[in-house]
């Protein structure tokens, strides 16, 4: 069972640098939500059920629906839109 | 008789009676200045405008000097000495994070200080003094019920600073209907509005999202759970409510005043409640509130109602950012 816990460490390496990598907000955004994700799973595998419900539903759910809504003031989703456009 | 005076004209009197009458002879004192030859004066004019040249060359050349030179050499110093520094500075804070590491305790030991006779009496005692089969409810609710206190009042209070900033002018009626308007035409350009299959699937899920909630919320002294992750939940099932339904709908049944008198009324719930429990629990005086049989619904004391406040309070809030991110205003 051990091995999965090393398989999801590194998962979480590996998203929290494409996180920081990424150029596009959104993508970053999107990893950052699996991210949080993957961050639920270990919190239940280190048996902390709790934890890993608030996880799921605070970092994947709410804090990347905010973010998508902020982007959407600041018009940064708008801005991509219409690069891919042209 | 008086005699009359031989020196009369010399006399103070008589000097002032001149004075009063106009009759004495203005003396001026020569000046040189009224003396200058042509020449002289086309000199010292000519001295005058080299002087002025002069001063005004140097004023250019200090000005070009000072002017210009954060552009050209103040900028990239800035930058260099910026860049080493920043070097420094994370160097400095990896090695003392790092010597912190090397000192913390070696994991998984026994003697270390997490191993204390505190965990040791909440695992033990826990269930008997809390009632809650859930350890992890009875610590947060029961015996660390203060610290989850500030954690409601910092969400409720954050919430409230958010409002304050984002919500649109207060007491101009007719600007927030305009700006309202402009929002929601704003936000008809970046999503199809009434998306079919979007509301479809909001039909089958938001109800079991919300019952689910409720379960984590009320279940939260039995099993894993408890009022914030559960008002978590319910509030992302406000917010998918909402995105497939829009606002009209979700306003029939959800609006600022609900939102404050849920939130209020939870603080207030909470913090009567536990004033009570700390009053009691702290003098040993007998509580009223039964502890209950442990792994039943209605048991472990005040840690189900606690529970249904948190729960409240945060749903409230989660919905309230994201209708103030997305709006502006309830």
């Amino acid at each position: 069972m051990q091995w999965i816990e090393f398989i999801l460490l590194g998962f979480l390496i590996v998203c929290a640098i494409a996180t920081c990598l990424s150029k596009k907000l959104l993508t970053s955004v999107v990893i950052f939500m699996s991210y949080s994700l993957i961050m639920a799973i270990l919190w239940f595998l280190l048996e902390s059920p709790d934890l890993a419900i608030t996880e799921a539903a605070v970092g994947a759910g709410v804090t990347s629906i905010l973010f998508f809504i902020t982007f959407k003031k600041i018009g940064v989703l708008k801005g991509e839109e219409e690069e891919e456009d042209e | 008789m008086s005699k009359p005076r031989e020196n009369y004209n010399e006399s103070v009197w008589g000097k002032f009676n001149r004075w009063l009458h106009g009759l004495s002879p203005i003396e001026y004192k020569s000046s040189r200045q009224w003396h200058y030859t042509d020449e002289e004066l086309r000199e010292k004019f000519e001295a005058d405008i080299a002087r002025a040249h002069a001063a005004q060359q140097k004023e250019k050349r200090l000005y070009a000097k000072y002017r210009y030179w954060p552009d050209k050499k103040g900028v990239p110093l800035y930058e260099k000495i910026y860049r080493v520094i920043a070097v420094l500075v994370c160097i400095a804070v990896i090695i003392s994070l790092l010597i912190m590491v090397a000192h913390l305790p070696i994991v998984g030991q026994y003697d270390n200080p997490v191993n204390n006779e505190v965990s040791q009496r909440y695992i033990e005692q826990g269930i008997q003094e809390t009632g809650a089969v859930n350890i992890v409810s009875g610590m947060i609710l029961d015996y660390r019920a203060f610290d989850t206190f500030g954690e409601s009042h910092v969400l409720f209070i954050a919430a409230s600073v958010v409002f304050i900033i984002l919500r649109l002018g207060i007491g101009k009626e007719k600007e927030i209907e305009e700006e309202k308007a402009r929002e929601a035409e704003n936000d008809r350009n970046f999503e199809p509005a009434n998306d079919s299959i979007l509301q479809m699937i909001t039909r089958i899920l938001v109800p079991i999202i919300f019952i689910f909630g409720v379960y984590v919320i009320l279940f939260g002294h039995l099993g894993p759970g408890g009022g914030f992750s559960g008002g978590a939940i319910i509030g992302a099932g406000l917010i998918l409510y909402l995105e497939a339904f829009g606002f009209e709908k979700i306003e029939k049944f959800f609006t600022l005043k609900t939102y404050r008198a849920i939130s209020i009324t939870g603080l207030l719930c909470y913090a009567i409640s536990k004033a009570y429990s700390f009053y009691t629990g702290a003098n040993g005086i007998h509580s009223i509130i039964p502890l209950g049989t442990p792994g039943h619904i209605l048991s472990s004391g005040l840690i189900l109602v606690l529970n249904i406040c948190v729960g409240a309070v945060v749903a409230c809030t989660m919905y309230g950012f994201y209708v103030l991110f997305r709006k502006g205003d309830f």
